[in-house]
């Protein structure tokens, strides 16, 4: 039984590394403009707007304290079997056929890791970032 | 026996006096001035589980009713007596609050994750429509004793449906959507312990919410995975469910949408219905006698809510992040927006007053509500608020589909 839903789990987490790419060459929006800085955490009041924009605009979807609304929750719990590089793909590109849309007009790449890095860590109060 | 006797009147005495002393206490507090409810409402302040008791005549905040749990998205239903507020929290707690005595009257924690609900025609049901575990629960309006529960059909992932739209309908019935499996349920309540369910599959790709028209005849849900609306005859279910606007984005690329809209019936006016575009920055007017649409309004973001005034000569539109620090106006009888307000930065909400002369509007980021006149556009009150998001105003309590 364990193995069995592990290995659903992997081909899940296949299909959404394979969609990332695919929507990246979609050519649905421009390229995102922000340098991607790859090792640089972004600036302390950068930091802030992009933990305040989790809370409120990410929250819409999936709940100001993240345990999920019409998208799923994104607790540690919820997301420790996830891939880093699938859940930042997820916020810059979205997920087609789903209700996440593409954030890469508000969000860098490195932002996205930074957050997803934070979100993996449950290190999201904006207050003390 | 006669020692056993005078402790036995001893502590009636002490009872009584306790009754009195608290009697006191409540006088003192207000609580027993006599008024009605029908000026007053609640405002959301969703970051700290509370709401605000509000006056609209007097346009002033009463007080606080804290201990509300996760209000991160929350909605509200009144009691037909206008007096108790019932509060759906994120966190799936239902929360019934004293308006008169400001203080929590009933409490329970009934799902894990929660989006809002519905009272019945006759204000004896209070209906929960749940995302975890999704389905949707029915309550005794006094006691807030569950009476059913009617877990949702399974979605993809084999958990059950997250619930949407569901909304009051003539009959003891309510009527709701199910987003991830695409179907519309319609249940009959008149006997809430054994309800009746009613399905309507292929209703339409992800329904993200759903309205009664004010005169409680249709259901209509909004889809995301579609161009287009399903509308169910609730005088005449047996004809099924039928797409509204099929195709209205033309097949062009949706916008990303950042926030779904909302739909309830303040949609309705004049006998057309205003209707947030998904993925686009319009809004669709629709001929309620036919369901066909004749106008398209352009915007300035995507709407996410679209709320007649309550006499129906003008529309008042937010819009989703990021162009969420602007209202618009749209006179309903040109169809065309006439005013642009900057009421404070991230509006998540507006409510009119009963008859609609004046319109409260909630700045989540500027922390304050604006109470504005409709007829001048000219800002008459400034309330301050952490972080307001729903307003809620106790004349939602006789009207359908609230």
């Amino acid at each position: 039984m364990i193995a069995v839903r592990h290995a659903v789990l992997c081909v899940a987490l296949v299909a959404v590394a394979a969609v990332a790419p695919v929507s990246r060459g979609s050519g649905a929006g421009p390229t995102p403009a922000v340098p991607v800085a790859a090792d640089a955490d972004p600036a302390p009041a950068r930091q802030r707007e992009l933990l305040e924009l989790l809370k409120q605009d990410c929250g819409s979807c999936h709940g100001m304290r993240l345990t999920g609304g019409l998208g799923p929750a994104l607790t540690p719990e919820a997301l420790r079997t996830k891939p880093a590089e699938s859940l930042a793909a997820t916020i810059v590109y979205g997920r087609t056929g789903t209700a996440m849309p593409p954030w890469r007009r508000f969000v860098s790449e490195a932002e996205a890791h930074w957050l997803v890095a934070r979100m993996l860590n449950g290190a999201t109060d904006a207050t003390s970032p | 026996m006669p020692p056993r006797r005078s402790v036995s009147v001893r502590s009636i005495l002490a009872a009584i006096a306790a009754a009195a002393i608290a009697a006191t206490a409540a006088v003192a507090a207000g609580a027993a001035e006599l008024r009605g409810t029908g000026d007053l409402g609640v405002v959301i302040e969703r970051a700290k589980g509370r709401v605000q008791i509000v006056d609209t005549t007097a346009r002033t905040s009463l007080g606080v009713v804290d201990g509300l749990g996760d209000l991160s998205h929350a909605s509200v239903v009144y009691s037909r007596d206008g007096r108790y507020a019932y509060v759906f929290g994120r966190d799936g707690g239902l929360t019934k609050v004293d308006l008169l005595e400001r203080r929590i009257a009933k409490r329970v924690m009934q799902a894990g994750n929660s989006i809002g609900g519905a009272v019945s025609q006759n204000g004896r049901i209070i209906a929960a429509q749940n995302y975890t575990p999704g389905g949707i629960k029915l309550f005794d309006a006094v006691t807030l004793e569950l009476l059913a529960d009617i877990p949702a059909a399974p979605g993809p992932d084999g958990q059950p449906s997250k619930v949407v739209g569901l909304a009051d309908a003539p009959g003891q019935r309510f009527v709701a959507s199910l987003f991830d499996v695409g179907e519309i349920w319609i249940v009959d309540a008149s006997d809430p312990r054994q309800p009746g369910v009613r399905r309507f599959r292929d209703a339409g790709r992800q329904p993200y919410d759903g309205l009664v028209t004010p005169d409680g005849r249709w259901y209509l849900a909004g889809l995301f995975g579609e161009d287009g609306l399903a509308l169910v005859d609730l005088w005449n279910p047996d004809r099924g469910v039928r797409k509204v606007l099929p195709g209205y984005g033309r097949g062009e690329e949706k916008l990303p949408v950042y926030k779904m809209p909302h739909l309830r019936g303040w949609a309705i006016a004049g006998g057309y219905a205003w209707l947030p575009a998904i993925g686009r920055h319009e809004v669709l007017v629709v001929d309620t006698r036919d369901w066909r649409e004749v106008a398209r309004v352009p915007v300035a973001g995507q709407p996410v809510f679209v709320i007649a005034r309550p006499d129906a000569r003008q529309v008042w539109v937010n819009f989703a992040f990021p162009d969420n620090a602007q209202v618009q106006v749209i006179d309903a009888e040109s169809r065309k927006v006439v005013s642009t307000l900057a009421p404070g930065r991230a509006v998540l909400h507006l409510e009119f007053t009963p008859r609609g002369e004046e319109v409260w509007i909630s700045a989540r980021d500027d922390h304050r509500v604006v109470v504005v006149d409709t007829a001048s556009l000219k800002t008459l009150a400034t309330l301050p608020a952490d972080s307001p998001s729903g307003i809620f105003f106790t004349s939602r309590a006789a009207r359908m589909g609230f």
